[in-house]
């Protein structure tokens, strides 16, 4: 058993809500600098465990590690000023405020003024729509342009790991395909990246490792490689085609 | 079996009720008797106030308890009822027990027309808008509309009851004929609780989308409710001024209504019982403590506070308990929650019937 | 005209201290849905304590009038301000993720606590502000000879109204502020510590109506234990008709709502005065819910 310290650390992870659970003792481990890429059905969970790790949720049993710290009964503001970062399931941009507004609104918990324009210069980088449409509504968005607000603004709290929820989701392919482009140029920075998808195809093609959850339970963890490769995986998840 | 075990499965039963209602028969007799540890007369005069209280809270519990809506207004239409019997009796001679089904239809009218306007807005828009309209019924009075209402000083000189040539002009009498038609509430809520309309009523107060989709004629019963609730008002209205014989504005304020939501509430919303022990507690207690005005003032407000805080479902809940299907759960699952569409003031109870103060 | 011209001035005057007292409503309405009924009480508890310290420093009358009534404001709106913070982490806090119901039965226990304590504390008799603190003098406009603390008042309140639209629109806490009013969960998930930004608007919002208290015993020289009642349902209609939840709307419907006040009551009757306000409140919530600038509610909670 490996007893070196993960990054980021899910132990017989159990959260729901009043009723029922939706996790049953997950697990889970993320090295520093790695893509995740966390899999399953829809309801299987995936957007839950996220909630979990941001604080957004209380586990109800299980705990949740970084750096060896538990975030146990940490509120989420102070898992963002740890250094983890989540952009939501849905986007869920700020509509009535502008773009410029909503990036700022990242930097929420950062103090120093050069830090927030360095990395307003790569969000806007890495997104030129964004500066194009700074002074836009947020609301008034394409949807993929949405997508890149969301985690263009998860981006300005200078995470150390970007929790993503579905960035893919009602995206044209071609879209999909540049989102996934700027995550591996995200990760090629040193963000750590846990990566929810139901596109499994274009997730695991980025990620180093899965995980696939199954009505609540861990039921696969690989290499990248081998659950593409993994006939199984292909079925449920990858439409049946073989990987070339 | 444990004491709250009967209790939990019988306070609600109609056995209770009339075991009830028998003991309030008998009450008077059982004061007279008592006659040597205290004044008689000051008991009956508080329970003829309680009696009238809690017949007034029933009505408002229909509306309030039962359907869900939020209604802080009802004494407009006790106002109604009142001013009715008291205008039909002093102006036009009218026998007081005539005018019972006058101000029982006048304030059934002002129900209606109160409510057809406003039944589609969401909760706290209802609230604040019952809250104008009980002010306005209260300036509209003191300001002597249509001449008829006397002003700031209000009506008095109204006859008593007269029935088969009986005059109910003692409180005992007062009591008996208060508490009869308070028994006859009881009666008539109970059963319409256990009626259809009553349970479209709970669907209704649980999930208005769910209760729409069950075929259930939302409007029409929100409607029917606040009509039959503001007609029982009218209709103690009537007994109310029959009862102290002289009626102002200044007694139909906001602050009264506040005090029959609250009877509601902290009785237990939809609870019958409830609502009975509700009447007893606040009235009496208000009653007893009359020469602390302030000081039971402060302890009622913190009260209200402190209820909501560690008991929130009321002293009798309904059903005996919050597991029902039809009682409202507390904790919302906040992934739970649909957007509420923006700019959407409809009663908005989409998330699954939750309509929860914002975590 | 001349008649015109002094109702309008009245009604500038009012429609400033409603427009203050509507923000305090109009900001815990668009974060928390609640309607929080103890703020009229909060403006009351303004209007006395700026008696209590006026004339416990025998400040009545005396000289550097204008200083003495600027620190009289401070200190007044600043305790207000932490009746306001206590107020919701006690009766407010409690009940996050419960009924609703719960939240207004709370609302108004806390209000009639409020009141009572007042009438306990100060008496239910009506008591008076020192005379001659607002200057006597006129100005003319257009012919007429209108009192200067009319204006004052009113530019008194919009100066407020500055302040706070530039503090929501140009600060970093404003900005969070606007987060948590869309969209708390995100806001939380930006860093944002939103009970901090709850708290926030609960200093803010009755400071605000602590001033419009002070402003009202210095303005019409009387002040009552339970004048919150009234003119907080007209400032929460202020709120309604500007669009609740939107500051500018309260902003734009107090003062609206103070012409529209003092106009009837100049030309159709005094007596009638406080329903026209009620009835334009049941109006606004029948044909146009949202108000003049839209509602703001958060949308997501």
């Amino acid at each position: 058993m490996d007893n070196r310290q993960s990054y980021l650390e899910l132990r017989d992870l159990s959260v729901g809500y009043a009723q029922a659970d939706v996790l049953h003792g997950i697990s889970m481990r993320v090295e520093e600098g790695e893509i995740i890429a966390l899999l399953g059905a829809n309801g299987a969970g995936k957007t839950t465990a996220l909630t979990a790790i941001s604080g957004l949720l209380r586990p109800r049993a299980g705990g949740i590690f970084f750096a060896g710290r538990s975030l146990h009964a940490t509120p989420s503001h102070k898992i963002v000023e740890m250094g983890i970062t989540h952009a939501p399931e849905g986007r869920r941009v700020f509509g009535s405020l502008s773009v410029m507004d909503n990036l700022k609104l990242g930097a929420f918990t950062l103090k120093d003024g050069k830090q927030k324009k360095k990395l307003l210069d790569w969000v806007c980088e890495l997104f030129p729509r964004l500066r194009e449409r700074g002074e836009q509504l947020a609301g008034t968005l394409s949807g993929g342009e949405q997508q890149m607000l969301s985690i263009g603004r998860a981006l300005m709290s200078d995470p150390k790991i970007l929790l993503l929820d579905e960035p893919s989701l009602g995206l044209a392919p071609m879209l999909v395909a540049a989102i996934f482009k700027s995550i591996r140029e995200i990760n090629d920075r040193g963000v750590t990246v846990i990566l929810v998808e139901q596109n499994a195809r274009a997730a695991l093609k980025i990620a180093d490792r899965g995980y696939v959850l199954e009505v609540g339970k861990m039921v696969l963890e690989d290499k990248a490689e081998v659950l593409l490769a993994n006939t199984q995986v292909q079925a449920a998840y990858l439409g049946g085609a073989k990987v070339t | 079996m444990s004491i709250r075990k009967l209790w939990d499965r019988h306070s609600h039963s109609p056995a209770l009720f009339i075991v009830f209602f028998v003991f309030m028969a008998l009450l008077p007799t059982l004061l007279d008797l008592g006659k040597a540890a205290g004044g008689g007369i000051a008991w009956l005069d508080m329970l003829n106030k309680i009696g009238i209280s809690a017949a007034l809270a029933l009505s408002l519990n229909l509306i309030l308890g039962q359907t869900g809506l939020f209604h802080m207004g009802h004494t407009a239409f006790f106002a109604v009822g009142a001013y009715a019997t008291a205008i039909l009796n002093t102006l036009y001679g009218w026998p007081v027990f005539h005018t019972l089904p006058v101000a029982g239809l006048l304030a059934a009218l002002a129900g209606l027309a109160v409510a057809l306007p406003i039944i589609r807005l969401r909760g706290d828009y209802l609230l604040i808008v019952t809250v104008g309209i009980v002010e306005i019924v209260r300036i509209a009075l003191t300001n002597n509309i249509f001449d008829l209402t006397g002003g700031a000083n209000g009506i008095y000189g109204i006859s008593r009851p007269v029935i088969f040539g009986m005059v109910f002009n003692t409180p005992k009498l007062q009591y008996y004929l208060i508490w009869a038609f308070t028994a006859f509430s009881v009666f008539f809520f109970y059963r319409l609780e256990h009626s259809r309309f009553g349970r479209a009523l709970c669907f209704i107060k649980a999930d208005e989308i769910a209760a729409a989709g069950c075929g259930i004629n939302v409007a029409l019963c929100k409607l029917t409710a606040f009509t039959l609730g503001a007609c029982f008002a009218g209709m103690a209205g009537t007994l109310y001024a029959a009862n102290i014989r002289t009626i102002e504005p200044s007694s139909f304020n906001f602050y009264e209504s506040v005090i029959l939501f609250a009877i509601v509430i902290l009785g237990g919303a939809g609870s019958i019982a409830g609502v009975l022990l509700g009447s007893f507690l606040l009235i009496g207690l208000q009653d007893l403590f009359r020469d602390f005005q302030s000081a039971r003032m402060l302890f009622f407000g913190s009260a209200m506070v402190a209820m909501m805080i560690f008991r929130p479902q009321g002293l009798i809940p309904r059903q005996g308990g919050p597991k029902l299907a039809c009682e409202i759960p507390l904790l919302p699952a906040p992934e739970q929650l649909e957007d509420a569409s923006k700019g959407d003031v409809s009663d908005g109870k989409k998330d699954g019937g939750r309509d929860a103060f914002p975590a | 005209m001349e008649e015109l011209l002094h109702q309008l001035s009245n009604g500038l005057a009012l429609g400033g201290i409603y427009a203050l007292i509507a923000l305090g409503y109009t900001m815990v309405y668009g974060i928390l849905r609640l309607i929080n009924f103890a703020h009229g009480d909060l403006f009351t508890l303004g209007a006395y304590l700026g008696l209590t310290l006026l004339t416990s420093f025998g400040l009545a009358g005396h000289i550097q009038a204008g200083f003495a009534t600027a620190l009289v404001l401070i200190f007044s709106m600043g305790l207000v301000a932490l009746v306001g913070l206590a107020l919701e982490r006690v009766a407010y806090r409690p009940l996050r993720g419960s009924d609703r119901l719960c939240a207004v039965v709370s609302a108004l226990g806390a209000s009639i606590f409020f009141q009572n304590a007042m009438m306990l504390f100060y008496g239910a008799r009506s008591l008076v502000y020192p005379p001659g603190i607002l200057p006597d003098a006129s100005i003319h406009i257009f012919g007429a000879e209108l009192p200067l603390a009319r204006f004052l008042m009113f530019a008194f309140s919009v100066l407020l109204m500055c302040l706070l639209y530039w503090f929501i629109h140009k600060t970093r806490l404003g900005a969070a502020i606007r987060a948590v009013a869309i969209d708390p969960n995100t806001a939380r998930l930006m860093g944002i510590n939103v009970d901090s930004v709850i708290s926030l608007i609960f200093f803010i919002g009755p400071a605000l109506g602590g001033a419009a208290g002070v402003m009202v015993g210095l303005y019409y020289g009387q002040i009552t234990y339970d004048m919150g009642f009234g003119f907080g349902l007209k400032a929460f209609t202020a709120a309604i008709l500007g669009g609740i939840g939107n500051i500018p709307g309260a902003m734009l419907g107090g003062i609206l709502l103070g012409l529209i006040e003092t106009i009837s009551s100049a030309y159709l009757s005094i007596a009638w005065k406080d329903a026209v306000a009620f009835a334009v409140l049941i109006l606004i919530l029948v044909f146009r819910p949202t108000g003049l600038l839209g509602e703001r509610v958060a949308d997501k909670i």
